[in-house]
């Protein structure tokens, strides 16, 4: 896929930022001083007055944005995911999640592909400790045209939200119009012999993995499961049921995250076969982000060498 | 508007019932309540513009308890100010009741942010305050912390926030009663001289008796004249205030009377119930 233009989903991110803020006068955006990189430094430019710069502060940023939402806002406050889940878990828990506040959390930077950055920055969690949080919706986009599109529809309704973004460039996987909707996956492609259930740059690879395995006359189902909260149960039920196994596909530990939420379903609805592809309970390290992935296990062989275990 | 002698006959009635309520429960904080109350008093009933028949009227001045223990002062105020009947404070910490252990927006009328874990509702206030300016709203925010609590670190990464921001909406009033559960707070870590460090956060700072009426109205008057920035209200108080035995004592921060000790500290504080 080298000659398809990527486009990181932070980078659509900051689009969506600027073209919603134009028509929702009550969007505040916060920074944790991280404008460039969470690329909320386009809303800065095109709306100064609604944008906040907390500085190194992940946890007075959000705290300050569940009392600037409960003034009547819808506040977008953004990090890397490892600060915004991770540094400041028990302010978002309180403070956003059991008041129920207007907060869309975007966080950007989430797992390996973080790269050169390394360990101290590379998450694996963040997906898992907000999943568990009451209220709290999970979404983690697969490419640009579905960032902007899950964005444009979580943002018109009230209540806090989870983004998980990534640093580096993904292929689109959807058209601009793809129709979306928050807590339905989508069924990228048909297949009745394995279900590839992924989430966020994981989709692309799954499709590519579909591929491989269609050469060896496996046909595998690939499902976009983009909101990890609510999860689509009658996707995963069906899947479960009609294809008998599946294999799931994260940047994020195995461990609480969309193969334990896709575990949870299976278990008491229609147990089955299931293979994890992710990071396995390790903390990462520097390198090129596609090294690292390679290194551990999260590409479209990794996929299929899953598909094959569990034949 | 009440006079001094007023507010102190509501502040001992607002204390019996918040000890009725802790007892009632056997369970709850005597003794950071009883440092608050009349803090809360003098604000709810004096200066802030607040209808208790219409608890989310638009320009409402708010107030975030960010020592969300005190909760039982916090009620105990609000029933007090028409909000519930103080009768009420008797479901305190039972199941099923508004009036939960830590204060819950969504279940007490007049509780403006659920606060109880220490630090937040600071900077949860500094965010309203933000909101306000960018709204163009004349209203204020009150926010009110124990000085135990400044050893949470989040604190003074809002008081730079509400420096920065220029909040000459906000008000932060320190209970500095002295204590923690582990004892005296210059002993477990010691935060004085509180309005140093606030004034060096770019703060403008007060010291106030705290059981003091007259002392508190004025220092809230002086502090609502101030442009330009935050101001913080240090005002000394004495935890368990008004019940001989729990005063100045760290042992009452979490601990609810028996019978007899409820009976003692009422007639103490002059009830006749």
């Amino acid at each position: 896929m080298a000659d398809v233009k990527k486009i990181a989903t932070r980078e659509a991110y900051g689009q969506f930022l600027v073209e919603y803020g134009a028509d929702h006068k009550n969007l505040i955006v916060m920074s944790a001083d991280l404008s460039g990189s969470n690329k909320t430094d386009g809303f800065e430019k095109a709306y100064p007055e609604r944008f906040i710069e907390s500085g190194i502060s992940e946890q007075d940023m959000l705290a300050e944005a569940a009392g600037i939402a409960h003034s009547g806002h819808v506040v977008a406050a953004s990090s890397f995911a490892m600060f915004a889940a991770g540094r400041a878990y028990e302010i978002v828990r309180n403070s956003i999640a059991h008041t129920g506040a207007n907060v869309k959390i975007c966080a950007t930077h989430g797992g390996i592909t973080v790269g050169e950055d390394g360990a101290t920055h590379q998450t694996f969690e963040d997906v898992a400790l907000m999943r568990v949080l009451p209220d709290m919706k999970v979404i983690v986009p697969a490419d640009a045209a579905s960032t902007k599109k899950l964005m444009t529809e979580e943002f018109g309704v009230e209540g806090p939200a989870y983004f998980r973004l990534g640093r580096s460039g993904v292929p689109a996987v959807y058209s601009e119009d793809a129709e979306l909707e928050v807590g339905k996956g989508v069924v990228l492609r048909e297949g009745n012999d394995v279900a590839i259930i992924a989430c966020g740059i994981m989709v692309s690879a799954a499709l590519e993995a579909a591929e491989l395995l269609h050469s060896e006359d496996i046909e595998a189902r690939v499902i976009d499961m983009h909101t990890i909260k609510p999860l689509d149960e009658e996707m995963i039920v069906r899947a479960a049921s009609e294809c008998g196994k599946i294999v799931t596909a994260e940047e994020h530990s195995v461990i609480g995250g969309l193969g334990g939420a896709v575990a949870e379903v299976t278990a008491q609805k229609c147990p089955c076969r299931i293979a994890m592809v992710g990071q396995h309970d390790v903390f990462g390290e520097s390198g090129k982000p596609a090294e690292l992935l390679k290194k551990y296990g999260m590409t479209a062989d990794d996929i299929v060498a899953a598909v094959k275990s569990i034949r | 508007m009440k006079t001094v002698q007023e507010l102190n006959d509501i502040a001992r009635s607002v204390r019996i019932d918040a000890l009725r309520g802790i007892h009632a429960a056997s369970a709850g904080h005597p003794g950071g309540s009883l440092s608050v109350t009349d803090i809360l008093v003098s604000l709810y009933f004096n200066v802030m513009n607040v209808d208790p028949q219409d608890p989310c009227a638009e320009d409402r001045d708010r107030l975030v308890l960010s020592k969300g223990h005190a909760a039982p002062a916090l009620y105990s105020t609000l029933a007090h100010r028409g909000y519930f009947d103080p009768e009420e404070m008797l479901t305190l910490r039972k199941t099923g009741s508004r009036l939960q252990g830590h204060p819950d927006m969504h279940k007490c009328p007049g509780v403006e942010m659920s606060t109880g874990s220490l630090g937040q509702g600071f900077s949860n206030a500094v965010g309203m305050a933000v909101a306000d300016k960018l709204d163009g709203k004349s209203r204020r925010t009150f926010v009110v912390t124990g000085d135990g609590e400044l050893q949470e670190g989040i604190i003074w990464e809002a008081a730079l926030s509400a420096a920065k921001f220029g909040l000459d909406n906000l008000i932060a009033v320190v209970d500095l009663n002295g204590l923690q559960i582990d004892g005296r707070v210059d002993t477990v870590k010691k935060v004085v001289p509180v309005e140093d460090k606030f004034e060096a956060f770019g703060w403008e700072t007060m010291s106030v008796d705290g059981h003091d009426m007259t002392a508190l109205l004025d220092a809230y008057e002086k502090a609502m004249a101030v442009k330009g920035k935050p101001v913080c209200i240090v005002a000394k108080t004495v935890k368990g205030k008004g019940v001989s035995f729990m005063e100045d004592q760290a042992g009452w921060h979490g601990k609810a009377p028996n019978d007899e000790q409820l009976e003692t500290a009422i007639v103490e504080l002059g009830g006749d119930r």
